[in-house]
């Protein structure tokens, strides 16, 4: 490829000015003529039977336009193994659950509305832990599953299980071997404009639903499915998805809600919108799982790892989403974070009362970091060797398959080790620091980078135009959400047809304009719309071509006899030596088709636009359209085995901190922050620090103070007082990022999927930051004073012990 | 019982019926329909609602409309020039990163705003300060105090 105009080049994303202005409209803001407000009312009991609903009394309130239970309306079921209902029958399994709601004039009424529906509730006992809902005399939270066969026990019935090797084999001849527990919490995504939709119905009865959401085309895919069970089969259903107020995983699935406005515009036949509060947002959306994690590695006298067994329990909730799904991306960094032959990993799901959970930002891929890079510290410790130097002896180099048969193509892991290493005075402070509580700590991770096949297709289309003036709207089933999407979608348009790019307008989230997509996800969103612009720019570029060849000389001399008649004095050139073009001989930069072997002569080009106009305006003219759908080159999962290249490239790095732990109250300061990151090849330099720097300060959220709090299934800090995100006087330290290329063939102009990783490895970073500082292990997250506080106290209760022990030891002797 | 408010929006005086429980981001959002100021939370705690009152940033949210006669409220989109000129803050934001899903941005440049009208060169501690009501989940903030650092240096070479 010539050399690279716009790519790898600051551009402000286009989506900007909108936003700076308050101009961009998200579902809050949207209105439709004659619109409803609906509201749901929710369980007030993990589990319990439900006796009765009366709505009586909120069916009479002037204003109110529709009260709906699943008692009046169609069963709709949702959810990825379909275990779940838009409104729920005969018993509740959480909280959240969605028992009635209503359709108003204005909020007011619906919210009164709500209050006046009385449930009446026999409550049941409830597990609210993997551990209570894995006993043999644990009440069943689910008695039958989605298939009508009864049910024994509270699994989810989605198990993933991975062997590679002979894990037994190795423990016994490992030099050393660790093994520990590891816990993370449930966390809330906190995205900060909420969930909502607006559903109406046309007079065919198709839906139009406006939506939050990361998957329109699954999402139409999930409503016209619930068309179906409504007895409207082979109705469509248009999604449009407005301004994305952040979403980081919540919009992976569709959710009751918008099955419920979807009910409820159908039952008044007005557009129905339903808009979370807070409120709702931490209570009726889904978190983060929870996971405990056994993990024992082992390394061989060389401090080579040679084995790897990973169990891990997953807190489903009472519902399965899409979330079930996350072990297949815990199995990447499980299988094949540095070169491990054997390699052991079992995931069991289970049911609880708790809420029910999702992916957030990284599928599952924290939880699987947060265990291994903290173990890989403690064997590194036990075996006598530098973390640092442990990871560089371990790290993955680029052409090599992993046992799970992932393909790695190109790899910059060791330059990441290096380059944190560098920026954290790694030999001058790594266990240098005790006497000030100071340490330095870091953290790897592994993750995909080329899209990933959980879904049978993993392709994503665009359709690109161009118009009369030159200018090119290319639409793509992606979705913007605050990532840059549309600044990357953008520049590669730009960079691959030729054009400049303010000539460029992306058009994104409506599944009747753009083409098929699987769902912005997986870090997916940049690599693959990018890939199909290309394609489809490639297409464009040859009929431009193909019209030069017919139209361009023409248009030259057109151009030049004006100017004589215009410029006296002016003498235009013998074209004759030109000859007649081909398609072959032409290229387009800048918005100007020129000839090949004559780049810089200002008379021999023609602006895209004019070429454009003489092609359209004339008998049987013509237009430019192209289209292309891009299905990365990897493959799914085989579902006996878990093996198969799931991705077409995959990302490391690594991120360390540098923390000061203050004994007495055990709180933990960040003093500095490096993150290296593999990124393939950087796009826009500006938005791609935008994501990591964010995800940063999200895994830091994680690290130190993120955690859904909940007491037998019930939320305990549903508002930003209690849950705490990091602000901005809590970021008060540098943090520094290095974006490593290493250029992937299979990447859009060498770029690997960033969205997600910048927050994979944050949190053990500082564990091992923490350890390195004050010798304490913190095993579970968040890493709060408290649990430091108890930790440096039992540590020294041990080393008094020991100390008394060889005092009454030498007695003795 | 519904009131008639008066008072100056953007530089325009205007008069719109009120409930007396209703609080001004209600009011500006659905009544004025001025939608670029943002509910996040209703609670005082995002600062997606912040506006501005006789020069003080404040959360609409929790700010009662009856409280605002009389006085100036300035609005994200009151900072937008003739023509779509954006102010020089909305314009550090765009060119340097200092949004991304863009729902905490208003509120952040009306608190970014009244910092700099109070202290036109503020340091990167006193802008981490002057934002701290502001919660913002995608950025990490390194780019929103960039964005309002380089107005504040702009502003101190034309000085
Ligand atoms: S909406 Fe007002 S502070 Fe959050
Ligand atoms: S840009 Fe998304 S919350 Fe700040």
């Amino acid at each position: 490829m010539s050399e690279l105009q716009f790519i790898g080049k600051n551009h402000s994303r286009p989506d900007g000015p909108d936003k700076a202005a308050g101009k961009a409209l998200y579902i809050h803001d949207l209105v439709r003529p004659g619109m409803l407000y609906g509201k749901i009312k929710f369980s007030e009991y993990a589990h319990a039977a439900i006796k009765h609903i009366d709505t009586s009394r909120a069916e009479k309130l002037p204003g109110v336009r529709a009260v709906i239970t699943a008692y009046n309306t169609p069963e709709i079921r949702i959810g990825f193994i379909k275990d779940n209902f838009a409104l729920k029958k005969d018993k509740v399994r959480q909280f959240r659950d969605e028992v009635a709601a209503v359709a108003a004039v204005d909020p007011e009424t619906a919210a009164e509305a709500v209050d006046l529906i009385e449930v009446e509730y026999e409550e049941l006992p409830g597990v609210f832990s993997p551990d209570e809902a894995l006993r043999a005399d644990a009440p069943l939270i689910h008695e039958f599953d989605s298939r009508g066969r009864p049910k024994k026990d509270n699994l989810v019935p989605v198990p993933w299980n991975f062997t590679a090797g002979d894990v037994e084999k190795a423990k016994q001849l490992s030099a050393v071997v660790v093994e520990d527990d590891f816990d993370t919490p449930l966390v809330q995504q906190s995205c900060m404009g909420t969930a909502g939709c607006i559903a109406e119905f046309d007079l065919m009865n198709n839906l139009l639903i406006h939506t939050k959401t990361q998957i329109p085309f699954l999402a139409q895919n999930d409503f016209n499915a619930a068309l179906t069970a409504m007895g409207l089969k082979g109705r469509s259903t248009r999604v449009i998805v407005p301004a994305i107020g952040g979403s980081f995983g919540s919009g992976l699935d569709t959710h009751a809600y918008e099955y419920i406005a979807i009910l409820l515009a159908y039952t008044t036949g007005k557009p129905v919108k339903i808009v979370f509060n807070r409120h709702e947002e931490f209570t009726a959306l889904s978190p983060r799982q929870a996971t405990r994690t056994h993990i024992i590695q082992g390394c061989d006298a060389n401090g080579r790892l040679t084995f790897r067994d990973v169990r891990m329990v997953l807190d489903n909730g009472a519902y399965t989403s899409w979330g079930a799904t996350t072990p297949s991306v815990m199995m990447l960094p499980i299988s094949s974070i540095y070169r491990v032959p054997n390699v052991f990993y079992q995931t069991t799901i289970v049911y609880t009362n708790n809420t029910y959970c999702q992916a957030m930002r990284g599928y599952g891929n924290p939880q699987a970091a947060w265990a291994i890079e903290s173990n890989m510290d403690q064997l590194a410790e036990k075996a006598g060797i530098d973390p640092y130097e442990f990871r560089m002896i371990n790290a993955n180099v680029p052409n090599e398959t992993t046992p799970m048969g992932l393909n790695i193509t190109t790899c910059g892991f060791s330059d990441c080790l290096q380059s944190v290493a560098r920026e954290l005075d790694w030999r001058e402070k790594r266990g240098k620091g005790r006497s000030r509580a100071r340490g330095v700590g870091m953290a790897s991770l592994f993750h995909v980078g080329g899209a990933a096949r959980v879904y049978r297709s993993d392709g994503t289309g665009v359709i690109m135009k161009l118009d009369d003036f030159g200018n090119v709207s290319i639409s793509s089933g992606g979705i913007e959400m605050g990532q840059g999407f549309t600044a990357a979608l953008t520049a590669a348009t730009a960079e691959a047809l030729g054009v400049s790019p303010d000539r460029v307008t992306v058009i994104t989230g409506d599944t009747a304009i753009c083409p098929w997509d699987v769902g912005t996800h997986a870090s997916r969103g940049a690599f693959t719309a990018c890939n199909a612009a290309i394609l489809a720019a490639d297409k464009a570029r040859q009929k431009i071509f193909e019209l030069a060849a017919e139209h361009f000389m023409a248009r030259v001399s057109a151009n030049l006899e004006r100017r004589m008649k215009k410029q006296q004095g002016f003498q235009a050139p013998n074209l004759d030596a030109v000859g007649n073009p081909t398609a072959s001989d032409f290229d387009l930069r800048q918005n100007f088709v020129f000839l090949k072997d004559r780049p810089d002569d200002p008379l021999l080009r023609v602006p895209l636009d004019e070429l454009l106009r003489e092609a359209h305006y004339r008998q049987q003219g013509t237009i430019i359209v192209t289209e292309a759908f891009y299905d990365p080159c990897h493959e799914m999962l085989d579902p006996k085995t878990c093996r198969g290249n799931i991705s077409a490239a995959y990302v490391f790095g690594v991120q360390g901190a540098e923390v000061e732990v203050d004994e007495e109250t055990g709180k933990v300061t960040v003093l500095k922050f490096a993150a290296a990151h593999d990124v393939g090849k950087v796009l826009n330099p500006q938005t791609l620090k935008g994501q990591i720097y964010g995800a940063i300060v999200q895994g830091l959220g994680y690290a130190l103070c993120e955690e859904y709090k909940a007491h037998r299934g019930k939320n305990l800090n549903p508002n930003f007082l209690d849950y705490k995100i990091l602000s901005a006087p809590d970021v008060d330290f540098p943090i520094h990022v290095e974006c490593i290329e290493t250029d992937d063939r299979q990447g859009p102009f060498g770029a690997k999927g960033v969205g997600e990783p910048g927050l994979v490895p944050t949190a053990p970073a500082i564990a091992n930051a923490v350890y390195d500082a004050v010798g304490v292990r913190i095993k579970s997250l968040p890493i709060t004073p408290e649990k430091v506080l108890a930790a440096l106290r039992e540590r020294k209760n041990k080393i008094a012990k020991e100390a008394e022990a060889a005092k009454g030891g030498s007695n003795v002797r | 019982m519904k009131k008639t408010i008066r008072f100056t929006l953007n530089g325009q005086a205007v008069a719109v019926k009120a409930e007396s429980h209703q609080m001004l981001l209600e009011v500006l959002r659905d009544t004025l329909h001025l939608t670029g100021t943002k509910y996040g939370c209703g609670e005082g705690e995002c600062g997606a609602c912040t506006v501005l009152v006789d020069g003080a940033s404040v959360d609409s949210c929790i700010y009662p409309v009856f409280e605002i006669e009389g006085r100036k409220v300035t609005t994200i989109e009151g900072l937008v020039g003739e023509r779509n000129q954006l102010h020089p803050l909305q314009k550090s934001f765009v060119e340097n990163g200092g949004i991304q899903c863009g729902f905490c941005t208003p509120g952040m440049i009306m608190s970014a705003k009244a910092l700099l009208d109070q202290n036109p060169h503020p340091g990167p501690e006193e802008i981490r300060q002057g934002i701290s009501g502001n919660l913002c989940r995608c950025t990490g903030y390194v780019q929103i105090v960039e964005s309002i650092a380089r107005v504040a240096e702009k502003e101190s070479a034309n000085e």
